[in-house]
């Protein structure tokens, strides 16, 4: 086995982890506010598919991959709209509206997409990368983590500056009140209906970025139902997280890993049966849920719409 | 600051409009008036008491001044001012501020977080201002809170200072405080009551709602009593002041339990009691816990052809009691007997068939499966018994003819027995319930509360067939909170409070003088309390 740990092996182990995580880090974060809030959000992965679209479309239209990225965003928060309108400000059931949203728009993008570009798949330039000299030479991880598109460094970023909003302001505070206890927020002049709509929002602009990263840095092209569970695997990391943006980052780091190590794997040309090789991420989502699926704690009022003076 | 311009209903003249003014307020929930014509005035300085039992409409009252309800009619004054309070934000703007009886903390935030919950998302927490308030509610009140804890660790006295410093630090001019004592030790009451004065000292009206008489007068500077949504009379500073604590506590029980005027006039029934006893309860309790009052040793018999009326406060475990009597709630000691026989331990099923009837007052959820059709909730009680189940198999036929001669029977208004039982009137329901228990044997029936939340026809029609079915040689027991019909249909009374007991007393036709006698026995805890403490 001495042989498996190349350079060659390590460069693409990390470089894939890295790849692979981030699209479920800006789910995951995504998730995770409108968790706070109270709102279960399954509507994530067809938030992250219409981002992964409209951002793919924007990006092939203008050339420009930033604009792709607002287009991501803009897809991922019109889903999101829909969510906001439907399970909060109506109250109806937050898990039917997810799956129905989900499912509604695999099957628009697809469609859309068969109109446009029939059965081609046509592909976006090579994205330009961020070059910091010194360090994007250094051997094995140089690559993977100083290289890399300036959107994964917004997104680490994003970690840093939720915790913060979490912990240390007014709004933080209400989010969390408004999933803890919403009733308590209410008549203490908060605004629960508010506060909710806007973790809605935001976890629709997350997921869409999250989905233009994956088209346009990831894959280059849009394949319908090309995100295929990512928003899925954010939702479980904003649930194991506990409400904290570090553990999300942790999180998705575990399952990029697990998921890019297949290509690895192959890359490096071990003599491990290729069956084997490919069971790997999924062994590993389990053992992530044996081992952590007893640590998820969520809010009291997670899934629950808010009624003043419902008796 | 009393205006004194616009008074159109206000029962006491001599209030003025306050800072609050209610005025004519009627607040309606499907079935029910909750709150029927109030008007009310709470003045600066004085702690204001609303009294009444569970359902007179207490808490309805609070959530229209706290802005989590609109009231159907009538409206609210500020300083005289016509005002409107659309939502908790506009009730906390205009100065009001509630500490609800159940806690409006998040138990996961820390003190000072829940201190400054409802601030707008843009502006900084506001720890150093929080705090050096804190250091003078800590002075003036001797509030003190540790502000980094999480307030979900806090005692439930704790909890309550956060609720009160939390509207000490808005400014507030009125405090609302619902049932706040009844999560409290009998200490952390009396400090309660302290920092009431103290709070009103400094300007406040405090508005206190109990439903415990000697709380009321020990805290209260003016006390409102309500009774079924309404105001039944209201004792000024000047009139408490004149009168001790027995004088007092009687006026109250003559407000809260006394015959209104216009009432329909109660014709004793004529008993229809026999030598043999049905039913014997010895000694029974059962375990409380927080939510749910314990019994504590009942005793208890029952003639054939006697109604048994149980008096109380609503939630002074009538309910735990009737459901022991069935078998749905297991005793912790005690015994009872039906016929001579023991069925201590008999299942509910066991003690139905031995002819023992429980007439639940929570007809939709525990009486009857709301979507089944009529005909299927009359044997609700018998699923998998002969004759309407053979082998396990139903017979929908039988069953449907069972039904159709109890709708006769009870006269049940319904376009028929596949009607789902949910889309019938309470009285109707009531009518099926009743049919239902009555089928076969029955020896001792048990209502609870059976005429509660039915129109007055119905009402008396319910009355007439609880006077026959003691007539036929059943024995009864009636829970009921109104007295009125405990009196009108009892032969004897036993009154509960705290779980247990307080007396029973014969139904002597003494009209007036028994109702207060019943009345004081309901309230007896303060009595009994006082002895104690």
């Amino acid at each position: 086995m001495g042989g498996l740990l190349t350079e060659a092996f390590l460069s693409s182990l990390f470089t894939g982890a890295i790849v692979a995580a981030v699209p479920m880090l800006l789910a995951g974060l995504g998730e995770q506010m409108s968790e706070k809030a109270g709102v279960l959000n399954i509507g994530i992965e067809g938030m992250m598919l219409m981002g992964a679209y409209m951002g793919f479309l924007v990006a092939f239209k203008t050339d420009s991959l930033w604009l792709g990225f607002l287009g991501g965003i803009l897809g991922g928060v019109l889903v999101a709209i829909v969510m906001a309108v439907l399970c909060v400000r109506l109250g109806l059931n937050q898990i039917v509206i997810g799956i129905g949203l989900t499912l509604g728009v695999e099957g628009l993008t697809a469609l859309l997409h068969h109109f446009q570009f029939s059965r081609t798949y046509p592909r976006l330039p090579a994205p330009e990368r961020l070059n910091i000299p010194g360090l994007t030479d250094l051997p094995v991880v140089g690559p993977s983590l100083f290289g890399r598109h300036p959107i994964v460094y917004l997104a680490l970023m994003a970690v840093v500056v939720l915790a913060l909003l979490y912990r240390r302001t007014n709004l933080g505070m209400t989010l969390r009140a408004a999933g803890e206890r919403p009733a308590a927020l209410d008549v203490a002049g908060g605004n629960v209906l508010g506060v909710r709509i806007f973790a809605v929002l935001f976890t629709g602009a997350m997921a869409g970025l999250g989905g233009a990263y994956l088209a346009n840095i990831g894959a280059g092209l849009f394949i319908p139902f090309m995100t295929g569970g990512a928003g899925f695997i954010g939702i479980v990391l904003a649930m194991l997280a506990r409400g904290r943006p570090l553990w999300v980052l942790i999180g998705s780091l575990i399952f990029g890993a697990a998921l890019s190590m297949t290509t690895a794997l192959q890359v490096a040309g071990s003599n491990i049966p290729t069956d084997v090789i490919q069971m790997l991420p999924f062994a590993a989502v389990m053992l992530v849920l044996v081992l952590f699926g007893r640590r998820a704690k969520l809010p009291s009022a997670l899934g629950a719409s808010y009624e003043r003076g419902a008796r | 600051m009393a205006l004194a311009t616009e008074n159109p209903t206000n029962l006491s003249p001599e209030t003025g409009t306050g800072v609050i003014g209610v005025h004519g307020v009627t607040k309606r929930f499907p079935g029910v008036i909750a709150v029927n014509n109030v008007s009310l005035a709470f003045h600066p300085g004085e702690v204001h008491v609303l009294l009444g039992e569970n359902g007179a409409g207490k808490s309805t009252l609070v959530g229209i001044l706290s802005g989590l309800q609109e009231p159907d009619e009538g409206y609210l004054t500020l300083n005289g001012e016509k005002t409107r309070l659309a939502s908790p934000s506009a009730s906390l703007d205009a100065g009001i501020s509630t500490v609800f009886q159940h806690s409006m903390l998040v138990p996961t935030l820390t003190v000072l977080e829940n201190l400054t919950l409802g601030a707008p998302w843009y502006e900084r927490p506001p720890r150093a201002r929080i705090a050096a308030r804190m250091e003078e509610l800590k002075r003036e009140f001797a509030l003190s809170l540790p502000l980094d804890a999480i307030t979900g660790e806090l005692s439930l006295g704790q909890q309550q200072q956060i609720e009160i410093a939390r509207a000490l630090l808005r400014d507030s001019k009125v405090l609302i405080l619902d049932e706040a004592t009844s999560m409290l030790t009998p200490q952390g009451a009396q400090e309660l009551g302290q920092r009431m004065q103290q709070l009103v000292k400094s300007g406040l009206a405090v508005i206190f709602i109990t439903h415990k008489l000697a709380e009321a007068y020990r805290y209260g500077n003016r006390i409102s009593v309500l009774k079924q949504g309404a105001l039944a009379g209201e004792l000024g500073p000047e009139e408490l002041k004149s009168m001790n604590e027995e004088q007092a506590v009687e006026e109250i029980v003559r407000l809260m339990f006394g015959r209104e005027a216009g009432a329909t006039s109660t014709e004793h029934r004529a008993s229809s009691a026999r030598e043999e006893t049905v039913l014997k309860v010895e000694n029974l309790s059962t375990q409380g816990d927080a939510d749910v009052i314990g019994l504590q040793d009942i005793s208890l018999s029952l003639r054939a052809g006697e109604i048994l009326g149980v008096a109380g406060i609503d939630g002074n475990g009538q309910k735990q009691l009737a459901e022991a009597l069935a078998g749905q709630r297991p005793l912790a000691s005690g015994r009872v007997e039906l016929d001579a026989e023991d069925i201590t331990r008999a299942s509910v099923a066991q003690r139905r068939l031995k002819g023992l009837r429980y007439l639940t007052d929570d007809r939709l959820e525990e009486g009857s499966v709301a979507a089944f059709p009529i005909s299927e909730n009359t044997v609700l009680k018998d699923i998998g018994q002969p004759p309407f189940w053979i082998n396990g198999i139903e017979r929908p036929s039988l069953i449907a003819r069972h039904a159709r001669d109890l709708i006769t029977k009870f006269s049940v208004r319904t376009p028929g027995e596949t009607t789902p039982i949910g889309r019938l009137s309470g009285g109707n329901i009531q009518k099926v319930l009743l049919g239902r228990e009555l089928s076969g044997e029955a020896r001792v029936v048990v209502f609870n509360k059976p005429t509660y939340g039915l129109d007055l026809q119905n009402i008396d029609t319910s009355r007439q067939r609880i006077a026959d079915i003691a007539g036929r040689g059943m024995g009864v027991v009636l829970i009921s909170t109104d007295l009125d019909e405990l009196m009108a249909l009892s032969d004897r009374i036993a009154v509960m409070e705290g779980g247990r007991i307080r007396g029973v007393v014969e139904n002597d036709g003494t009209g007036e003088a028994l109702r207060l006698r019943i009345g004081r026995m309901m309230a007896g805890e303060e009595e009994n309390r006082q002895a104690t403490e």
